[in-house]
């Protein structure tokens, strides 16, 4: 039973997650919370239902396609809305970024119509399995493990290219990385391309599991996830990943007790205790200040 | 009312919105704190007159005096604790905090659920409209004052470096503790008046997106600005309204118009102006002298 | 009695001592001078005293009373006032603005004042207040410039708007961390007398500079910190021959370089 909750709690969290690394990747370099990567999770969704509904893919390539339209739609945001902004006040590249979200979901309810959609039946083959007395979905299972090879890709990426080390470096120091002839813009569009596509996975997952795609599943599961990035320390990779799994482990174990009302609740309780106790989250790094 | 009721509706949003983006203005324009959640004060606000005029049938002023002291209570507990944290990590837990009173008016049988609030339309001895507007004029008033005010200098100096502020003399913690509160009483106040003016509030009326709304306002006309508070809720306030002959195509401008803005005059309208030096200026009289130190 | 005196103060961050059981004393109507150099801990002590750090260990004295680990407001309400050696206005703000924010602590009217700003008592001391600014941008000959952004003024004006916005505060001790940096010799020679005139007035200085023509010039008494530990205390004149001070600067550069 524990154990059931646990993985129920897990893949959610994973979904979470996957969104999460897009926010603390975009903010640990410019910081920047990009309040329209909620938007960007929400079409990558659609465009896998599309692309299975109408392209007749199967899951799998669907999900690809969906990455991809996602990257490109995030890369075009930050051209747009972002970039002109990049030394403006914080708060003007923020408001800007609601705009792109609000702007987004509109088009996407003006465009798919107001009412959740659902992926055709069969899109993948939904059944129980049995593991250690817990009763798995496969939808679970898929989730879990997608999101697995998703983030262990994203870890050697950043961890084993050269675009990954000058983000790396970026997120240490922006002005240090470009003084030393990094070409940050190209980074801040590799970063954004990397949310979006881990963003555009998340979608498509949310969307089989819940069999539910809709306009505005974006503004909910942007700010659940952004609570995550904040909860694991924002601008932490691992730290997203962990803030997700702990996020989703808790809404779940909320809702097995009996307090499915106060789902939403309980994941923005236990952010604001976190920060309160660890202002910069579980994994965040302190900062001193020097005066 | 000789006014037609299409204008009244309009003045009346544009004079709730001047209302609530002063009051945000006073601690995310002046104090630099962000705040994302302040839906939640607004409701606080808005559910606590309601249910004054409904049980006791309480005068509005009256109601309106607790619509503000209520959220500004509340705005003091939470404050406390989370106005330690630093920027962005405060907005969030606004956010979150927002987020909490949401669902705890959703679960509460006090404030009937998720079904809302049915409020009966008050007595006034002015019309409703005329009583927003000139509630509206008091707090810009009220704004100016602050800004003006030693009060409101300590604020402007935590925004722009809290360890020289600090050094001069300023108690932060204290400060944008009550500047926060003062912010949330007038948001509560804009939440009463809007839940008399429309007769029927619901929970679900004050998420994330009202924030956003407020927010937008003050960006709009400029951070920190009194005048700039108040033309962006005009603009904002009136443009929902005006923008309602092209219906579902309204948010799809509201949203590309933020992003214009922000990418056009990122300081917003008013932003980096300062209007006395500009009447000064317009009326022939030199703005600043610029005589030579001795 | 001394103004302001540390006993045994210690601060480590991590691993490194800033400052090393440094004590010291500093009269009233004094002007002292703190020297050593880069990283010797000179801004950490200010730092110390203005109660922006908390010691690790020992004791600070302000007229008397024990003040390590209390809040800067409550030591500037206290008669402590500074200056920043990376420069901190309110760089937005006028000049008169960031002078009256200095005089925050003369007045008392809070939140009340900006609710009733027509009562006569806050009108009254918004007048004082605004008299008060006024006079100390005099001190500092920026008066004329009063609306003018404090963005717009030359590196060495905004250090001297520092120091306004620290007079006007009336403080008893004013800490002055690098003062003459990045100013012309004249700008420095009036600095000089600006600083001679405040204490005049009643002022106790304690500042930290590398210019040593102009340390030498102005302080009663020179204090000589490296790597957190005071090696010499005396008049400007026994300091500058002794072998441990030149041989603390030379291990790092020469005298006398700004
Ligand atoms: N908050 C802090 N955290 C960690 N180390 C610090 C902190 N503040 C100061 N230090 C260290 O303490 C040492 C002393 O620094 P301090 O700024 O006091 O030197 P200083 O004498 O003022 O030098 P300068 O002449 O360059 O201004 C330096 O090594 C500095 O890096
Ligand atoms: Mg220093």
């Amino acid at each position: 039973m524990i154990l059931q909750q646990l993985v129920n709690g897990v893949a959610l969290g994973c979904t979470y997650a996957l969104i999460a690394l897009g926010y603390t990747m975009v903010y640990g370099i410019i910081s920047l919370i990009n309040f329209a990567h909620g938007e960007i999770f929400m079409a990558g969704a659609f465009a896998g239902l599309l692309l299975v509904a109408y392209g007749k893919l199967n899951l799998f390539l669907a999900l690809a396609g969906a990455m991809l339209v996602s990257v490109l739609l995030g890369i075009g945001v930050e051209f747009v809305a972002y970039r002109p902004l990049r030394r403006a006040s914080r708060l003007s590249a923020l408001i800007s970024a609601i705009g792109v979200s609000i702007f987004l979901s509109t088009l996407a309810m003006l465009l798919f119509g107001a009412n959740a959609r659902g992926f055709p039946e069969g899109t993948f083959p939904s059944r129980q399995i049995d593991i250690f007395g817990a009763q798995i979905s496969s939808l679970q299972l898929l989730i879990i493990v997608t999101a697995g090879v998703l983030m262990l890709a994203l870890e050697l990426v950043v961890k084993k290219t050269r675009i990954g080390k000058a983000m790396r470096a970026a997120s240490e120091d922006y002005t240090a990385a470009a003084l030393m002839g990094i070409n940050v813009n190209l980074v801040v569009t590799f970063t954004f391309a990397l949310g979006s596509a881990l963003a555009a996975a998340g979608g498509v997952l949310v969307g089989v599991l819940f069999n539910a795609v809709s306009f505005n599943m974006g503004l909910h599961a942007g700010i659940k996830a952004f609570a995550a990035a904040v909860l694991g320390g924002i601008g932490s990779i691992p730290g997203a990943v962990l803030g997700g799994i702990v996020l989703g482990v808790a809404e779940i174990s909320g809702v097995a007790l009996g307090y499915s009302s106060w789902r939403d609740a309980i994941a923005f309780a236990i952010l604001v205790l976190v920060l309160l106790v660890r202002p910069t989250g579980l994994l965040g790094k302190r900062i001193d200040r020097k005066v | 009312m000789l006014i037609d009721p299409y204008i009244q509706q309009i003045l009346i949003s544009i004079g709730i919105g001047v209302i609530l983006a002063q009051g945000l203005n006073i601690i995310t324009g002046l104090t630099g704190q962000l705040s994302l959640g302040h839906a939640a004060f607004m409701s606080i606000g808005a559910f606590s007159g309601a249910l004054l005029t409904i049980r006791t049938g309480l005068p509005l002023p009256l109601a309106l005096l607790a619509g503000g002291v209520v959220p500004a209570l509340a705005a003091l507990a939470v404050g406390w604790p989370i106005l330690r944290l630093s920027g962005d990590y405060l907005a969030i837990c606004t956010l979150g905090f927002a987020e909490i009173v949401k669902v705890v008016f959703l679960n509460l049988e006090l404030t009937n659920r998720a079904f809302g609030l049915t409020v009966p339309q008050p007595e006034t001895t002015i019309p409703l409209p005329l009583l927003v507007l000139l509630a509206a004029l008091g707090v810009t008033l009220f704004a100016q004052s602050v800004r003006s005010s030693r009060f409101g200098r300590a604020l402007m100096a935590i925004r722009d470096d809290e360890i020289a502020a600090a050094a001069a003399g300023i108690d932060v913690a204290s400060h944008k503790l009550q500047a926060f509160a003062v912010s949330a009483f007038l948001a509560g106040v804009g939440g009463c008046l809007y839940a008399h003016v429309l007769g029927y509030i619901n929970p679900s009326d004050f998420g994330f997106l009202k924030s956003v709304d407020m927010l937008a306002m003050v960006v709009l006309g400029g951070l920190g600005s009194v005048p700039g508070a108040l033309l962006g809720a005009t603009i904002l306030g009136a443009a929902p309204e005006l923008l309602r002959f092209m219906a579902t195509y309204r948010m799809l401008v509201y949203g590309a118009m933020l992003v214009a803005l922000m990418v056009f005059r990122p300081n917003g309208l008013l932003g980096g102006i300062n209007l006395v030096e500009f009447v000064m200026r317009r009326s022939g009289r030199p703005p600043r002298r610029t005589g030579g130190s001795p | 009695m001394s103004l302001l005196s540390l006993e045994q103060v210690t601060i480590r961050f991590g691993g490194l001592t800033a400052v090393a059981g440094v004590s010291l004393a500093v009269a009233e109507g004094e002007i002292v001078a703190l020297i050593g150099p880069n990283g010797a801990g000179k801004s950490t002590l200010f730092n110390l005293v203005t109660g922006i750090y908390r010691p690790t260990s020992g004791t600070i004295r302000f007229d008397g009373a024990e003040i390590a680990g209390s809040p800067p407001h409550r030591l500037a309400r206290a008669g402590i006032a500074r200056t920043f050696q990376n420069i901190r206005l309110f760089p937005g703000q006028n000049l008169l603005q960031n002078t009256l924010t200095g005089a925050h602590t003369r007045g008392s009217w809070g939140l009340a004042g900006a609710i009733l700003p027509f009562l006569p008592a806050v009108r009254r001391e918004e007048g004082l207040l605004l008299e008060q600014a006024m006079h100390s941008l005099g001190v500092v000959g920026l008066a004329t410039k009063a609306f003018e952004p404090a963005a717009s003024l030359s590196y060495g004006e905004q250090r001297r708007l520092e120091i306004a916005r620290a007079l006007a505060l009336s403080p008893r001790l004013l800490l002055l961390d690098e003062p003459a940096a990045g100013m012309n010799p004249q700008e420095k020679q009036s600095l000089g007398e600006t600083v001679r005139e405040i204490r005049a007035q009643g002022v106790t200085v304690l500042l930290v500079e590398h210019d040593m023509r102009f340390v030498m010039g102005i302080s009663d008494r020179v204090v000589v910190l490296d790597h957190g530990v005071k090696i010499a205390d005396g008049r400007p004149g026994e300091v500058r021959d002794n072998p441990a001070v030149i041989e603390a600067y030379l291990g790092h550069r020469g005298v006398g370089h700004a």
